[in-house]
């Protein structure tokens, strides 16, 4: 009798429990708001500006989806998350998507079941040094003393290094990329080493950035992107088409000076395809015909989102470099919209 | 005669579990460990139900894989290729060393701030109670940030010490105070410095034997020997000569500034001395009011017929009032030590790998087997504190009142 009650109350209470639905984009267009995780700040690629708005290269990411899923890009609640969170927050469905300078490793994708949508940033490890130290290669850095965020690929990597070149070096763990400005500028560490786009912005914060130096040395390959859960292959699909269509705009001359006037029909197939007036790619997506136009019209294209954070005119100054389209030489390399 | 008047015994019925007190409360506890045991089991099987939707399993065998990471302070052996495990294990004695580290400072601290609390003296009295109420009411995670961030700020950093005029200097040309740390000198010992150590462990004896004589002494013929200078003496005089006699069998290995930071000797880090200090005068100043209430507790006739026999006020305190009091102090005490345990996991604050660090840190990072790392946490602290628990209870009863 009562063994058969405890079975019906634990069956019930087992009905109740909810768990993360499949269906992201539902979720996200009944809320009206897009959760997206990025760096707790990190100026250049997400850091709230001086109104207090997020922005940033990373930021532009969440933001183009917003428009394209939303038709809002201030629709967009911004969920800073460490190193460590991270993973854990999009796994349980806090965040819908993280842009969070994240590397995409075979662990990540396949063990930790997310899904990498795509490269927005090409980078590798690095190392800033003080320039009164004199080094001038991560060689000498025997027995130098390293900060660097826990939690991260960085963390292994440094190890590797440091092993096979068979110096030793103290690791001093640290949370966020404040508290390491702070410790390395304190010269409580050496060394400051992260991803080197991740250092060319805190260096662009140091009231004397050219006292320090970024060693010619960059020791992995660290393929930053946008990534979801495992699983929801359609809302998948969204974010790395919205980061496609981003890319593929640079290359197909899509900007957003002209992108009013090139959607309303041109004789380049691929950019009437891209922009929805030919074709039907948005029903596909389950979105509407304009959601490529929506997202590049946010903050332009691809190239017009890395200038205006990160790019050479902006105190982070970095160059184009791996990240150019593979037409001048670099990596970014959009599949076709077909 | 009395005829004994054993109540009839009825039978048992099922309306008795609420009517009949002798039953009722069992009843009520049946049913609040069934909630508890269902809503457990709901707990389990939602977290596995939903592991499952996800595609992930619970699984431990990441402990045997190569925790890929470096650890700065270790006390054992311990590299980059070494396995999760041994990680954990690195960060278990961590935790260990730094609870420990503040847990005798805290003590000593805190009988100190409680009795001086209590003293005639109105400035020391004062000054103590401003301690008590400043550092007690102020998060400890704050004074952990506090202590760091004055270690970074204020000390100079190892560059400083460079040059032919370096802005900073070794302490007595021997310890170097930085921002990294604190270099200290560290012993290094030949083969003869075993004897020594004999010839120390001699002495600490022959003081034990000493006191001993001393206290039946008083007892057979009440006159009262000197203890502390004679003790002083047995235990430095020959440990002293045995070390000049074997030729300075132990020398010290001082910190010298080489390449980026200095070597030699030992490293004590910021970040354990942040952790340490800030864990010990802030639970210093709850035992300081666990030591002052314990005193208080002891009725002051006690002190005042001490007095009467001719006791000075240190004896008074040492011999008659804290081995009372004690008795009110010790169980507050146990949950302040499982307080420093427990807050200890706060380490990452100032990148101390303690075992929140390292097992809950970097290794349920970088496996991402955050349930499992969880759990292996919650048990090893659990564990960790009853382990606390049980050697202080063993204390606490000894010191108990006696009953005869």
């Amino acid at each position: 009798m009562l063994k058969r009650y405890l079975m019906a109350a634990v069956t019930g209470l087992g009905m109740i429990a909810s768990t993360v639905t499949a269906a992201t984009l539902d979720d996200v267009q009944a809320r009206g708001k897009l959760n997206c995780g990025v760096n707790t700040g990190l100026v250049g690629f997400a850091a709230p500006d001086a109104n207090g708005e997020w922005a940033g290269f990373d930021v532009a990411v969440c933001r183009a989806v917003a428009a394209a899923v939303l038709n809002d890009a201030s629709a967009v609640e911004f969920l800073p998350q460490t190193g460590k969170t991270r993973f854990t927050a999009l796994a349980s469905g806090e965040v819908d998507m993280l842009s969070r300078n994240t590397t995409w490793t075979f662990s990540r994708d396949v063990d930790l079941k997310f899904e990498f949508t795509g490269v927005n940033y090409y980078d590798g490890q690095g190392f800033m040094v003080n320039r009164d130290l004199g080094v001038s290669s991560a060689g000498d850095l025997d027995g130098a003393t390293v900060c660097i965020q826990t939690g991260t690929t960085t963390e292994l990597n440094l190890a590797d290094f440091f092993r096979s070149n068979n110096i030793s070096y103290e690791p001093v763990p640290i949370e966020t990329n404040a508290e390491a400005r702070q410790q390395y500028l304190a010269g409580s560490c050496d060394v400051y080493t992260t991803d080197a786009s991740g250092l060319a912005a805190t260096r662009a914060t140091f009231e004397n950035p050219d006292d320090h130096v970024l060693l010619p040395e960059i020791i992995s390959k660290e393929p930053l992107g946008p990534l979801v859960r495992h699983g929801d292959n359609q809302w998948g699909d969204i974010v790395r088409w919205t980061l496609n269509a981003l890319i593929s705009a640079e290359e197909l001359g899509v900007t957003s000076a002209n992108i009013a006037e090139l959607s309303a029909g041109t004789n380049n197939p691929e950019i009437n395809r891209l922009l929805g007036s030919e074709g039907n790619l948005g029903e596909m997506l389950g979105l509407d015909a304009d959601w490529a136009k929506r997202a590049i019209s946010v903050a332009g294209n691809y190239g017009e989102i890395f200038d205006a954070y990160i790019g050479e005119s902006t105190p982070i100054g970095l160059s184009r470099g791996l990240n150019a389209q593979w037409t001048d030489g670099g990596l970014l390399y959009a599949p076709p919209f077909r | 005669m009395v005829t004994e008047t054993t109540p009839q015994s009825q039978s048992f019925k099922l309306s008795m579990l609420l009517n009949d007190t002798r039953y009722r409360s069992y009843t009520f506890q049946f049913f609040s460990l069934l909630i508890l045991i269902v809503l457990i089991a709901y707990l389990g099987s939602n977290l596995i139900r939903n592991l499952a939707e996800a595609g992930l399993n619970i699984s431990y065998s990441f402990l045997g894989e190569p925790a890929g990471y470096d650890i700065n302070q270790r006390l054992i052996e311990y590299t980059s290729q070494s396995t999760h495990m041994r990680a954990t294990i690195v960060g278990v004695l961590n935790t260990l060393l730094v609870a420990f580290l503040a847990c005798f400072t805290a003590t000593i601290l805190g009988i100190l701030g409680g009795v001086l609390r209590l003293s005639e003296n109105w400035l020391v009295s004062k000054l103590m109670a401003v301690y008590v109420e400043a550092f007690r009411n102020v998060p400890v995670l704050i004074w952990i940030i506090i202590v760091f961030t004055i270690m970074t700020a204020v000390l100079p950093a190892p560059r400083e010490f460079r040059g032919d005029e370096p802005s900073a200097s070794l302490v007595l040309d021997a310890v170097a105070f930085t921002n990294r740390g604190v270099y200290v000198p560290s012993p290094e010992f030949q083969p003869q410095a075993i004897y020594v150590f004999f010839v120390l462990l001699a002495s600490i004896l022959a003081i034990f034997w000493y006191r001993n004589y001393a206290k039946n002494r008083l007892y057979a013929t009440g006159t009262l020997l000197p203890t502390f200078w004679p003790s002083f003496a047995i235990l430095v005089l020959p440990t002293v000569m045995a070390f000049y006699l074997l030729g300075k069998p132990i020398s010290l290995d001082y910190p010298v500034l080489k390449g980026f930071n200095f070597s030699g000797g030992w490293t004590i880090r910021g970040s354990l001395i942040a952790l340490w200090l800030a864990l010990a005068i802030y639970t210093a100043a709850f035992i300081a009011e666990n030591v002052r209430a314990g005193i208080l507790a002891i009725s002051k006739g006690q002190t005042e017929a001490a007095a009467s026999l001719g006791l000075r006020p240190n004896r008074i305190m040492s011999l008659v009032i804290l081995p009372q009091a004690l008795r009110v102090i010790i169980p507050p005490l146990i949950s302040q030590y499982l307080n420093i345990t427990k807050n200890s996991s706060l380490a990452i604050a100032v990148g101390y790998m303690d075992v929140t660090g390292t097992l809950g840190g970097i290794t349920l990072n970088q496996t991402g087997r955050a349930i499992e790392a969880i759990l292996l946490l919650m048990l090893f602290y659990l564990l960790i504190s009853l382990s606390i628990s049980a050697l202080m209870n063993i204390y606490n009863k000894s010191i108990s009142l006696k009953e005869r």
